[in-house]
């Protein structure tokens, strides 16, 4: 069953609503969107396709390791896939912990392994019409 | 035994296909996968080492395989 990927915008008060609990003083939420930088031209949107169901398990496997390492933490992640243009969403992160700390942390491990393992990839497309798959940046 | 070979994104592109099945004896390991696409394919489309998968999990190219596996040739991802 889907549970990180979707072909739907994200909705980040859906995402925080989830993983609020009374037992969580801080609630991070992550949002990358689709972006337009002056070296990459003239970017109109970018195309997202997946392994689907490696993503699916690759995702759980993340969330996962994320929940042992920091106990208690409340995590909902989504990945958009499909095309997606400039300005929305690509992937939201809401982590809930007892305290901010775990939560920033959590959230900056979430959304570093999600660009580092998850099988996804990006096809840009440019106002010109032209198309290109992008390499990664790990950054 | 009988493997599932699942291309995507760039290689799926150079390959022209998203899928391949392929034949291996006994004691197969996911390198001689590769090699087998590899030569099914033609050499130059893909990449000498690409990143790869076993049953929906990345995996080592001396990871032994069974008949009914499902392989994939994982280009650099670039997901966020």
């Amino acid at each position: 069953m889907p549970r990180y990927l979707t072909d739907a915008p994200l909705d980040p008060a859906q995402l925080v609503a989830q993983v609020a609990s009374p037992g969580c003083g801080g609630t991070v939420l992550f949002l990358g969107a689709v972006r337009r930088a002056a070296e990459d031209g003239d970017v109109e949107g970018i195309d997202y396709s997946a392994y689907h169901e490696m993503a699916e398990a690759e995702l759980e496997r993340i969330v996962g390791e994320a929940g042992q390492r920091w106990t208690g933490a409340r995590i909902a992640l989504r990945h958009r896939l499909g095309w997606v243009p400039v300005g929305e969403a690509s992937v939201a992160i809401a982590v809930a912990c007892p305290h901010r700390a775990d939560a920033y942390a959590a959230s900056r491990f979430l959304i570093d392994e999600t660009k580092r393992r998850a099988p996804i990839w990006k096809r840009e497309r440019l106002a010109s019409g032209a198309e290109r798959w992008v390499e990664p940046v790990h950054a | 035994m009988r493997i599932r070979v699942r291309l995507f994104a760039s290689y799926a592109e150079a390959v022209g296909r998203d899928e391949i099945a392929i034949e291996l004896p006994a004691g197969a390991r996911l390198a001689d996968a590769l090699q087998a696409v590899r030569a099914s394919v033609g050499t130059t489309r893909l990449p000498p080492m690409p990143l790869l998968a076993l049953n929906l999990r990345y995996a080592k190219p001396d990871s032994p395989l069974s008949d009914g596996d499902e392989v994939a040739l994982i280009p650099p991802v670039a997901g966020g």
